[in-house]
């Protein structure tokens, strides 16, 4: 990303690490939510935003870091990945969540 | 502050959010709650491999960060299925 | 600089460790005790990519936390009836026991801190003699060519608790057929599946291959594509049956086969065993790692699903 830096060296680093940090604050708002939030279902709300753009913006802020390299292409790799394997994990556990509720109303 | 060291807090940080995250295996009353901190896991350990891989300039950890995030799809499945009730007839 | 972010790092894993240690061990229920068990795995991984080791740290994130992960909860599935109480209140012996491990790691710790440094540096050794090995990475190298003998013994001893699952399940049904799909009959899951499995097999060849220059290896490719395949039991694709197929048999033994056929070939001209031809060193090991990704891969997806054979299932 050197055409961007022309006139300040540390640019690059500077919206790397923006980027990584944002991606950390929303891992730690993902494990609040999941402790605070009263539902399973909320909680599993809570949980998808730290998967997808906790993840996300770490992978993105390192590969801004890497340039234009098979590094970054191999970051967006495990970050596309992550989204596919955390959409269905937690579409299962909605699921499940709602089986196990119509279970329960069948038994009442 | 050097890179590897920005790396290395970041990771310590989400290393510390993840053992918050295990307050709720103690507590979530449903089991479905729990295995949603064990997919919590799964995602938080891949992002400290990956700042790992960049902190201490191992490119294999990236790797591992890759297949990791694979298998944690298949495990996914896995513990939903597991986690539901069989059949009501015994073996 | 970087001495105080390590040492942060390093310590939280530490804490980590020993508080989910705890935590497993002091759970009353066993479905929490499986998932503290499973971030234990995970944690453990970690600690082998800190100490620079991604081989180790890959195998520990697929078996230690994954599969190890699945076979206790399959465990738990057939053993948690209605009447299974929680633990018992507990008494003065787990505290007198806790004092006593603690004396001995105590111990340990401070024998392990007064020990002088190594004489031998294998690292060294190894990396001088690694141009004749045949492959350039040095986990490879031991574990392939140095230690060929040991990952011998391991190709047959991966087999063993293979067959006391087969005795096992002789007596009690494959769990795995006992449970509906319900909830994982998804169009998701199918979208995961045709995503997957692909992309496992192309990792799986990847890793093989690679091995012989970075972290990867036969072990590492086999636990992918055992985890391909058990996703395609998951989603009833494959069926497990009561008896093993001949052609799965040849599989779990081709590995081992291949490898004492070679050990035992190379003999030929006068050389001990396991010692490989320089020339054809890496050829060699090649060969052999990939017929013991095709038993690892077949063994770890049958120890997982607790089946004895495998057909076609019906959905594709």
């Amino acid at each position: 990303m050197t055409w961007l830096e022309f006139g300040f060296p540390w640019l690059t680093t500077a919206i790397a690490w923006t980027l990584i940090i944002l991606g950390a604050l929303f891992f730690m708002a993902g494990s609040v939510g999941l402790l605070r939030f009263p539902d399973v279902l909320t909680r599993l709300h809570a949980l998808t935003k730290a998967d997808n753009l906790g993840l996300g913006l770490i992978c993105l802020g390192l590969a801004w870091q890497a340039g234009f390299t098979p590094v970054a292409f191999k970051l967006l790799l495990i970050w596309l990945l992550a989204l596919l394997s955390s959409s269905v994990s937690c579409h299962l556990v909605a699921r499940y969540v709602l089986h196990a509720a119509a279970r329960e109303q069948r038994r009442d | 502050m050097s890179h590897s060291a920005f790396y290395l807090l970041v990771a310590g940080f989400l290393l510390f959010s993840l053992l918050l995250g295990l307050a709720r295996i103690y507590l979530g009353p449903e089991p479905a709650s729990r295995l949603l901190v064990a997919q919590l896991f799964g995602t938080t350990t891949a992002a400290v491999l990956v700042l790992l891989a960049e902190a201490m300039s191992l490119p294999g950890l990236r790797d591992v960060a890759l297949l990791f995030t694979l298998l944690a799809a298949v495990l996914g499945v896995a513990f939903v299925r597991l986690s539901s009730p069989g059949r009501e007839t015994p073996p | 600089m970087i001495d105080w972010s390590s040492w942060l790092f390093d310590g939280l894993l530490a804490v980590g460790l020993l508080l989910l240690a705890w935590l497993t061990v002091i759970s009353a229920d066993l479905f929490r005790a499986i998932l503290f068990f499973i971030a234990f795995g995970l944690f453990m991984a970690l600690c082998w990519a800190r100490l620079a080791a991604p081989d180790v740290a890959l195998a520990e994130a697929a078996i230690g936390a994954g599969i190890s992960g699945a076979l206790l909860l399959d465990a738990y599935r057939v053993l948690s009836a209605p009447t299974l109480a929680a633990a018992p209140a507990l008494s003065r012996l787990p505290g007198l026991l806790a004092l006593l491990l603690g004396g001995v790691t105590g111990a340990l710790s401070w024998v392990f801190w007064r020990l002088p440094p190594p004489v031998l540096a294998l690292d060294e050794l190894v990396q001088a003699r690694l141009a004749d090995s045949g492959v350039s990475n040095p986990v490879t190298a031991v574990l392939l060519n140095f230690r060929g003998y040991d990952t011998l013994l391991e190709a047959a001893v991966l087999l063993l608790p293979l067959v006391g699952v087969w005795i096992i399940n002789r007596q009690t049904p494959a769990p795995l057929e006992s449970i509906p799909v319900g909830v994982t009959d998804s169009p998701l899951v199918d979208t995961l599946v045709h995503l997957v499995t692909p992309l496992a097999v192309l990792s799986g060849a990847y890793l093989l291959w690679a091995g012989a220059h970075q972290p990867g290896g036969a072990f590492q490719a086999g636990s992918v594509l055992a985890g391909a395949g058990a996703l395609l039991l998951l989603s009833d694709r494959l069926r497990p049956t009561a008896t093993p197929q001949a052609l799965l048999i040849l599989g779990l033994i081709l590995g081992l086969v291949i490898f004492c056929g070679l050990a035992l070939g190379v003999m030929a001209d006068g050389s001990p065993l396991l010692r490989y031809p320089p020339a054809h060193a890496g050829l060699l090991i090649l060969v052999i790692e990939t017929a013991l990704t095709i038993s690892i891969a077949l063994t770890l997806l049958l120890l997982v699903s607790g089946a004895a054979g495998l057909r076609w299932g019906r959905r594709w």
